[in-house]
């Protein structure tokens, strides 16, 4: 069910030339994995840091049919995800949904849903700082150079530091990737855990970050390699508690506190997928 | 029992209506109008509309009401509103030596053709809060000065560089239209043009302390201000179908350069450099700013040191917009609650791993403690996790 749009603006707000503007950027992306591609990103009417960039390319993206899920920290109810969802609904009128399954589109900040993924489906990353070198080198002159170059020695030492300091790799969101063998990239501020959903996914990635005024991709089916060392090999969260309301044990888990005294559960980031399970009779320790 | 949170877009609504109380104000007090920000707050307007990058009074001053008084919320409305216009045309290059001049000052000279004009200006008050403005409905100071004849005059760097004193302005290599920032993106190293787009809508504050350090050492500029003018300028568009050039309005702008030390070379006889600053309205304190950090940037061109923050073109042109900057550094407010877990969650390992280090160290080996425990904080540091190697 299409919701009615807003009078005034064009279909999904950007002007037809932007979005051609931002679909030859995300071409660009599409033919070089992992690439940064810089685009004239637009002055939105959301702030800077709050999605303008994944807006920006879902705006773009997005056609009358398409259905759309938007989601923040795995969930559908918190306040940005409501209003990314509500915008499009008003400035393109599309149909939106909370279901992974049902969604052609799906924007997200800081998680990949645990719904597998179909081909057909695109996923819309936010991205704060798209540029994995950014902390190691601050210049954007020497970093394109670094990329072209495939110089990412400086990453494996800053991984190596965290060994020597901490006994392990301190990364644990936004942890750095491979792409296709060639570009190091930063997979958003998604959980490690996450990581792992990123290689040979048959969804169509796509990574937009207004402020830095940048897109980049990881096409269908694309080797998306963490990085790691032999004796250190890559690893994900796991808890041995399974979430407290669906009884799942292979979901990313929210800490939820429950009083001052430190009592605490555990329960599934991904609302949707949560619920869901709920519906099919899963229950959880604390669940209703 | 926890139960989820559910309603964001009903809360969100509910805090639109709080907002639009909240910027109304007791309503026994009478609405502020437009016209009466318009007129009576000149140069908030003029700065929403410099950093807005839209000359339109009445829509900066909407953006002002709209905003309750937050002119960084004001110059984000009005960017907003701007990025959806279409470009119709370009004007020609504006003419700031055609000025109809409402201020005018040198420090270079202590007398040259135009003369020194003083305008409206807070220089040369004592700030002394006057009471009387307390009081509404004081009568209105006349409008018109005695000798309003209109006053314009050659600029300073004009007559300078005539004498081969100070550089000549160089035109873009290229004769294409300059860049566009608000299209394309800006890609280092930048053309002078570029920067001075960035710095043009830059952040006044910003500006302004990134200006001063370049006073105090951190940068060597030794400036002095060339002029300052202020006052409406004539804006032109050439017409194709006349084959001429039309006038199709005026704009207040305040420009500012700046000499500098002088720079020489085999091929080149010794002058002045420049540094340019130009804003929409009354604004000298920004242009200044920004005529100084102009200069600052042109380190590497003229052959001069560059480690301080004030010549790092990349440090001062990525960090100038506050329009981005207020949007990224109140992001935090989002949720990050799962960024956070992931923190937390290696911090207790961390942390468990520490005290069985420490407990190590302090109980010699093969010593049972008493009840078996390291700490008795030891039970909370283990909240159940486990890692597994990804597949």
């Amino acid at each position: 069910m299409n919701a009615p749009m807003q009078p005034g603006y064009n279909f999904a707000y950007l002007d037809e030339q932007t979005k051609r503007m931002i679909r030859r950027a995300l071409l660009k992306a599409v033919a070089i994995p992992g690439y940064q591609v810089p685009f004239g990103s637009r002055e939105m009417p959301l702030p800077y840091g709050w999605g303008t960039g994944g807006i920006q390319v879902t705006a773009s993206v997005i056609g009358k049919n398409d259905v759309l899920k938007v989601i923040d920290q795995g969930a559908d109810d918190t306040t940005n995800a409501v209003n990314i969802r509500s915008f499009f609904r008003k400035v393109a009128g599309v149909a939106t949904t909370e279901k992974t399954r049902a969604a052609t589109l799906i924007q997200t900040r800081h998680r990949i849903p645990e719904t597998p993924l179909a081909e057909g489906q695109t996923l819309v990353f936010q991205v704060p700082i798209p540029e994995p070198l950014r902390w190691l080198e601050p210049r954007e002159t020497e970093t394109r150079t670094m990329h072209a170059l495939s110089e990412y020695g400086v990453m494996h030492v800053k991984l190596y530091e965290d060994i020597v300091r901490h006994g392990r790799i301190a990364t644990t969101y936004d942890y750095p990737v491979i792409v296709n063998g060639h570009y190091l990239m930063r997979p958003s501020p998604i959980p490690k855990f996450d990581n792992p959903k990123l290689h040979r996914n048959p969804a169509l990635m796509l990574f937009g970050a207004g402020r830095e005024k940048r897109v980049y991709a990881v096409p269908p089916y694309t080797d998306v390699r963490s990085l790691d060392f032999e004796d250190h090999p890559f690893s994900i969260e796991r808890w041995e508690a399974p979430c407290a309301l669906c009884g799942a044990s292979d979901a990313y888990l929210d800490e939820i506190i429950l009083d001052d005294a430190g009592g605490h559960m555990f329960v599934c980031s991904d609302t949707e997928y949560c619920a869901d399970r709920q519906a099919a009779g899963h229950k959880g320790e604390m669940a209703a | 029992m926890y139960v989820a949170v559910k309603g964001g877009e009903r809360a969100i609504a509910q805090s639109h209506e709080l907002l639009s109380q909240a910027r109304r104000g007791d309503p026994s007090v009478p609405e502020l109008s437009i016209a009466q920000i318009r007129s009576q707050m000149r140069l908030a307007v003029a700065r929403v509309m410099s950093e807005g990058s839209l000359y339109d009074e009445e829509l900066a001053a909407l953006a002002i009401k709209q905003a309750a008084g937050d002119l960084i919320e004001a110059i984000f409305l009005l960017r907003a509103y701007r990025t959806t216009l279409p470009r119709l045309a370009d004007s020609l290059p504006l003419d700031t030596a055609r000025m109809r001049i409402e201020r005018r000052i040198s420090a270079a000279f202590k007398d040259l053709p135009g003369g020194q004009v003083l305008g409206p200006t807070y220089d040369y008050t004592q700030r002394l809060l006057d009471f009387s403005l307390l009081e509404e409905g004081a009568p209105a100071a006349p409008t018109q000065m005695p000798n309003a004849a209109p006053i314009s005059a050659p600029r300073v760097s004009d007559v300078l560089s005539q004498q081969g004193l100070l550089e000549q302005s160089r035109q873009s290599a290229a004769a294409s239209p300059p860049a566009d920032l608000t299209r394309d993106p800006i890609l280092f190293p930048a053309e002078r043009a570029t920067r001075l787009q960035n710095l043009a809508r830059g952040d006044e504050g910003f500006l302004l302390a990134m200006g001063y350090s370049t006073q105090r050492g951190y940068s060597t500029t030794h400036p002095f201000a060339g002029e300052i003018r202020f006052g409406a300028v004539p804006v032109e568009v050439f017409i194709d179908e006349l084959g001429f050039a039309i006038e199709v309005g005026e704009v207040e702008l305040t420009e500012c350069q700046l000499i500098n030390d002088f720079e020489g070379s085999a091929t080149q006889a010794p002058h002045f450099t420049r540094g340019y600053g130009l804003a929409f309205g009354h604004a000298e304190r920004k242009a200044m700013a920004m005529a100084l950090c102009d200069r600052a940037l042109r380190a590497a061109e003229l052959g001069e040191s560059t480690e301080q923050p004030a010549n790092n073109e990349e440090f001062v042109l990525s960090h100038s917009d506050n329009v981005e900057a207020s949007g990224f550094v109140q992001h935090l407010k989002l949720p990050h609650y799962v960024d956070f877990q992931t923190n937390l969650e290696l911090l207790r390992r961390l942390r468990a791993e520490w005290e069985t280090a420490h407990a190590a160290r302090v109980q010699p080996a093969g010593h049972d403690p008493a009840g078996g425990a390291a700490s008795p904080d030891t039970a909370a540091l283990h909240p159940g996790y486990a890692e597994e190697i990804a597949e």
